[in-house]
């Protein structure tokens, strides 16, 4: 019988460990096929984190959006404190949340809220203040009220920035929400700290890296074609 | 929940600063490997983003950059390079940093460079500037706002990135939170937090200011600006280009 690792078999430049000899190739489809179901459970925790986070951003972006076009008094703190949460780098992020809500995906949850909160309200803002003034001087002379100026007014007007933020908003996420291995809900991310973890398996971590990048790009798509669809009237014009 | 006064308390012990692997230690490794990380993107970077500017061409190729950049996890990217012949540690952390730091360098450039207005341009070359002259007296000072913007960008994410190389045994000011994280230990993942987050702040802050510093025409300080309404870009980070 021949031993896997003999002193004959060492190199003069050193000891080499059996695992090092192991074929370790960059991509392997049998391991996506062998562990088809458990990558599918990590990519829907990546897909539920993101448009969780993305859902709850919009809901909180959209009134801080209006009020800050109300109020230049507003404007300028919402901005400034916008610029401060997107400067705390993301493992930062999760940490401060951490204690709080200990190692669940509802920690993962919050932070991407924040950061994608954070795109939004710029991307609202933007959208809610390039509505010309006079038109909605015209829609109030014509009777709408609060709600029907926004809704049939500002939000058609301003609905191409508002996609522009959603589209940002859920790729930033989508490649963010990794970083939730720190608490053990990283999505795909597991795999690639995973793959890191179990001897460097190449194949663990670049399934899951293009998987991001994939659901990535899927997510921006979709996203494109709801614009389209949305916005007719953006392609009348041209 | 006391996170934040044991992150107090161990921020407050000398030890913890000043032993082997500690605050400092870890801050100067942290630094060392952003710094070398930042300068060799823009080495890289700056004049891809000036031959590209100047010329014009290629515009559809720096947006796919800046595009696909942003759907590429940091986490990803650390990891793959990790795993690599070079081997996990600072040298793999610090190359992926620069792969990530380079596109905001580029687009912002490019975008810097494309600005320039072709009148001024044309007024130089007739007043027989040479074409290097050109770029580097007229072209350079009008986009230097722009290309200290991408700078700036890269920088910090660069500092907050470089936090996540304790994930994969790169080190760093990140390694103090994932250490909190092994020990269950609040405290220290706070304190971890609060210096990355310092350090990512006062990057953003000291090139605001070197970029005050550089940028040519009349100087108001930044804070005694006249006040206009806060202008805001499509979004906090790649300023400039409709993305």
């Amino acid at each position: 019988m021949r031993p896997v690792l003999s002193a004959e078999a060492v190199p003069p430049g050193g000891g080499v460990l059996a695992a090092d000899a192991a074929p370790n190739p960059w991509f392997d489809a049998s391991y996506v096929v062998d562990n088809w179901n458990t990558i599918m459970g990590y990519l829907g925790e990546h897909v539920r984190l993101t448009v969780g986070a993305v859902l709850i951003g919009s809901a909180v972006a959209l009134p801080l959006a209006l009020l800050a076009r109300r109020s230049r008094f507003l404007a300028g703190p919402v901005l400034a404190l916008s610029t401060i949460v997107y400067t705390i780098p993301s493992l930062a992020m999760f940490a401060f949340v951490f204690p709080f809500t200990g190692l669940s995906a509802t920690t993962v949850l919050i932070g991407l809220a924040a950061y994608s909160l954070v795109i939004l309200v710029r991307n609202f803002l933007t959208g809610l203040q390039g509505v010309p003034d006079d038109v909605r001087e015209a829609a109030r002379g014509m009777g709408y009220s609060r709600l029907g100026l926004f809704w049939r007014i500002d939000l058609p007007l301003a609905l191409p920035a508002f996609m522009a933020g959603l589209r940002i908003a859920t790729v930033s996420t989508v490649a963010l929400t990794t970083v939730g291995v720190l608490v053990g809900h990283g999505g795909l991310g597991q795999m690639i700290i995973g793959g890191f973890n179990a001897n460097f398996y190449r194949a663990e971590i670049v399934t899951g890296a293009l998987g991001c990048v994939l659901l990535a790009l899927v997510a921006d798509v979709l996203l494109a074609a709801v614009e389209r669809l949305v916005t007719p009237w953006v392609r009348v014009g041209a | 929940m006391n996170g934040l006064g044991d992150a107090v308390v161990y921020l407050n012990d000398p030890l913890n600063w000043t032993r082997r692997s500690g605050i400092l230690d870890l801050l100067g490794q942290h630094l060392a490997i952003s710094g070398a990380a930042v300068l060799a993107a823009l080495v890289v970077a700056v004049p891809v983003g000036i031959a590209l500017g100047v010329t014009g061409r290629e515009a559809g190729a720096v947006v796919v950059l800046a595009n696909v950049s942003r759907a590429v996890p940091t986490l990803a990217l650390l990891t793959v390079f990790a795993v690599t012949p070079i081997g996990f540690g600072p040298r793999a952390t610090t190359i992926a940093l620069a792969v990530f730091a380079v596109p905001p360098i580029v687009t912002n450039t490019y975008v810097g460079f494309r600005g320039v207005d072709a009148d001024v341009r044309e007024a130089a070359r007739g007043m027989g500037m040479s074409r290097r002259q050109v770029v580097l007296r007229v072209d350079l000072p009008l986009a230097l706002p722009m290309v200290m913007t991408g700078v700036r960008t890269a920088a910090v994410q660069v500092v907050a990135t470089a936090a996540l190389a304790a994930l994969v045994a790169g080190g760093g000011l990140g390694r103090i939170v994932a250490l909190g994280f092994g020990q269950q230990d609040d405290g220290q993942i706070i304190a971890g937090a609060l210096l990355i987050t310092g350090l990512a702040l006062l990057t953003e802050l000291l090139l605001v200011l070197v970029s005050w510093a550089v940028v040519p025409g009349p100087r108001t300080l930044p804070f005694a600006a006249p006040r206009r309404r806060p202008a805001i870009g499509p979004e906090p980070t790649a300023e400039g280009l409709p993305l």
